[in-house]
């Protein structure tokens, strides 16, 4: 469909190199965002089926499957695939390297060379943390967090897994890096920070936690490196060492990732809300600022993982009170949601089926880490299944449901395909009940004293983790209905030509689909912000007239 | 169907601006890199104010402050070659960049023996005279050796950076009207020369 000369989409387009060369080498931002989506979305369902295996041994008390250390290594992996390989890159450094230069009216990244080195990081650091489970050893079994001074101590393979998550951060830096400058220089003309769409915004503020963040973990993953290598002391109490500082340094990092990736899934779901409401957005300025404000106090709220461990009082209270005062931003944009869709006109596809999955699970994960956030609640279940529960319907709930919320809104924009709508109606239903049948019950469970990371468990518990294993199966078959729905629609001979099937106002739905390697004919000149609905809008003045 | 020669059509971007912020945030990340060790320093020179304070007499200050020397004039030679540079002066331009290249290399030097001798009396990691001392003697030294190395990891890699920008002085690729590349390298030296100059006060000079 594309032989108006000039305007070959960049499937297609035929550039220096051939073959594989043509995408592993390739600068185009589109394409380097649909590498990282390939590449995360395998290492996904890896994720998901070491999860699948974790929940499969606990259907019964005792050895059902696996030895202990095999559930112990399964659970460091899932973690470091899920945190490092999926979650963090699934929304910047996929959805956020294809459209935000389309976003903001721009050709490319500011830095399309180092974004491909990005990319190669990542592959690089994800090929040591797949060699780390193959090397004599065995995989790492200490838990994602690499808590010392079980980290210096055990014999498993440790260090490939802590040079992997080390290469990783320095990826994700530069990400963060090449958006920041993309964001604050390519912009089209007219285009100003607060005609920005919310995605953009919410990258934006990503970028800066990402840059200023992931420096630490870098230090402090090395750090460990060194004391496996050299035994220096510096968190090995025999030496005089301190492994509760490790912990802190730890966290100064761990916490803001955890906004580094909701975030982005929150822009996300600021985007499709107005689009599927057919209303401007409510509260734009509030919502943006409210991006930075997460980021903020986000980056200051690291102790509360820690408080058992021993630290003083007054600590505890300060890095508490401030736990609650991150949770006012985040409700700031959940009320702006609601607010958009009421007396909207409603279009109930599948990308807001997914963001309203957002908004419900995120809302219960949220709640639910302010319960956590509370000291003297936080003692009774600290390090039980009531965290696990919580920060799975965060990250799973919240960032998982928004990556797929954004894969089912822009699929036909980076495809030029459609898939079924019907089909992806079922599968969001299964996935919906699946999450829910997975992970509610260890909330309860959590709250009776089911510890986290236990391999065996009392038979009083069986019932729960019975009822979440059953879930796990439910889950899975949602995700298969969605992934077969996709893949369906990318091998079907029909071609969607349809630009802008949801009638969004943002600039990708003004270019063709599968849009050409510049991505704009012209550059657009901006002269308005980007949910300006204005018939619904006239609409709504006349009708409370 | 559109045809070969079409698809190669490209964009040369090109930003100086965007270029020097990028490599600004570049070196935010790596102060905040340092700035995680130098927290752990902080809490440990809390912890163990005595025994650091023993620990620091060890140090000789005039090798400490004869790399001092070094850095700061080697911070000197890289802005002088950007000055020349933009006067179109190739020949002084590649002249300074080896001089900082020059200065690196004894810097390095310097730092080789005097970890040589540490050594040689016994003081490094896992060492039986280390370890026969305190707690905070020990934390002392490990924090010395990983600091000034990590230190000494970015002047190499520094050196690196400048070499290649010297290449591309000579094959004119770096000239009068396009030289931020040796901009962000000069940038990345000076972090280099910063840093030292919090490590030097912190180690040798505070006792």
């Amino acid at each position: 469909m594309h032989n108006n000369g000039h305007a070959v989409s960049y499937l297609d387009y035929k550039g220096k190199h051939s073959g594989i060369f043509a995408w592993i080498l390739s600068t185009d931002h589109k394409r380097i965002g649909l590498l990282y989506l390939m590449a995360s979305l395998l290492f996904f369902a890896v994720g998901v089926t070491f999860g699948f295996l974790m929940r499969l041994e606990l259907i019964a008390p005792g050895r059902t499957i696996m030895d202990a250390q095999t559930y112990n290594s399964l659970f460091t992996l899932h973690g470091i695939i899920m945190i490092f390989l999926f979650v963090i890159p699934g929304l910047p450094a996929v959805f956020g390297n294809f459209f935000l230069p389309i976003l903001i009216g721009a050709k490319d990244v500011a830095f399309p060379r180092l974004n491909l080195l990005s990319w190669w990081l990542y592959i690089l650091g994800a090929l040591l943390a797949v060699i780390s489970v193959f090397l004599p050893g065995g995989p790492a079994d200490t838990g994602w967090t690499f808590y010392i001074p079980y980290s210096i101590r055990t014999t498993t393979n440790v260090m490939p897994a802590l040079i992997a998550a080390f290469i990783l951060g320095f990826s994700s830096i530069l990400t963060g890096l090449n958006f920041i400058v993309t964001i604050h220089r390519m912009r089209a003309p007219g285009m100003s920070f607060f005609r920005m769409p919310l995605f953009v915004w919410s990258l934006y503020a990503t970028a800066w936690v990402q840059i200023l963040a992931t420096p630490i973990i870098g230090i402090t993953l090395l750090l460990v490196t060194i004391e496996r290598l050299f035994g220096v002391g510096l968190f090995d109490p025999a030496l005089g060492g301190d492994p509760v500082l490790y912990q802190h340094l730890f966290w100064i990092y761990s916490h803001p990732a955890v906004y580094i990736m909701i975030l982005p899934a929150m822009g996300v779901i600021s985007e499709i809300i107005p689009v599927f409401s057919h209303r401007t957005i409510f509260g734009y300025k509030f919502i943006a600022f409210s991006s930075l404000a997460i980021a903020l106090f986000g980056s200051m709220v690291w102790a509360h993982h820690m408080f058992t461990v021993g630290m003083s009082e007054t600590a505890q209270i300060i890095f508490s009170l401030l736990t609650f005062l991150v949770a006012i931003p985040s409700a700031i944009k959940v009320f702006n949601w609601v607010a958009t869709l009421y007396k909207g006109s409603i279009s109930t596809d599948a990308p807001l089926l997914y963001a309203l999955g957002f908004i419900f699970l995120f809302s219960i994960g949220g709640f639910t880490g302010l319960i956590q956030g509370a000291l003297s609640v936080n003692m009774h279940i600290h390090d039980t299944s009531f965290i696990v529960a919580h920060f799975h319907y965060v990250m799973f709930g919240g960032t998982g449901f928004g990556i797929f919320a954004a894969m089912h809104y822009w699929f036909p924009k980076m495809f030029g395909k459609m898939y079924n709508m019907k089909t992806a109606k079922v599968g969001f239903w299964v996935l919906f009940v699946g999450f829910n049948t997975l992970y509610f019950p260890m909330f309860v469970m959590g709250w009776l004293g089911m510890p986290r990371r236990y391999y065996d468990y009392l038979p009083e518990f069986h019932i729960y983790h019975l009822i979440s294993t059953i879930g796990s199966w439910i889950l899975i078959t949602g995700l298969i209905i969605m992934f077969t729905n996709f893949i369906k629609a990318l091998r079907s001979k029909t071609t969607y030509t349809a630009i802008n099937p949801w009638g969004g106002e943002t600039l990708e739905w003004t270019i063709p689909n599968k849009p050409p390697l510049e991505n704009f004919e012209v550059i657009p000149t901006i002269t308005a912000g980007p949910y300006e609905f204005k018939d619904n809008d006239e609409f709504l003045m006349k009708e409370n007239n | 169907m559109s045809t070969i020669a079409e698809h190669t059509v490209g964009h040369v971007h090109r930003d100086d601006i965007g270029s020097r912020l990028g490599m600004w945030l570049f070196l935010f990340t790596e102060l905040v890199l340092f700035g995680g060790m130098f927290l752990v320093y902080a809490v440990y020179r809390f912890t163990y104010q005595h025994e650091f304070h023993v620990a620091a007499k060890e140090l000789n200050t005039s090798v400490g402050a004869l790399n001092t020397i070094i850095l700061l004039t080697s911070s000197l030679t890289i802005v002088l070659s950007i000055i020349a540079i933009r006067k179109n002066n190739k020949f002084l331009s590649v002249f300074f960049q080896i001089s900082t290249m020059v200065l690196a290399f004894g810097f390095l030097v310097n730092k080789y023996f005097e970890w040589n001798i540490k050594i040689h009396h016994g003081i490094f990691p896992g060492s039986e005279t280390l370890l026969g001392k305190g707690n905070g003697e020990i934390i002392f030294f490990g924090l010395y050796y990983v600091m000034t190395g990590l230190h000494a990891l970015h002047v190499i890699i520094g050196v690196l950076l400048i070499e290649v920008m010297a290449g591309y002085t000579i094959k004119g690729r770096i000239n009068s009207t396009n030289y931020v590349r040796l901009e962000a390298a000069g940038l990345y030296w000076h972090l280099v020369d910063i840093i030292w100059i919090f490590l030097f006060p912190l180690f040798y000079l505070i006792t």
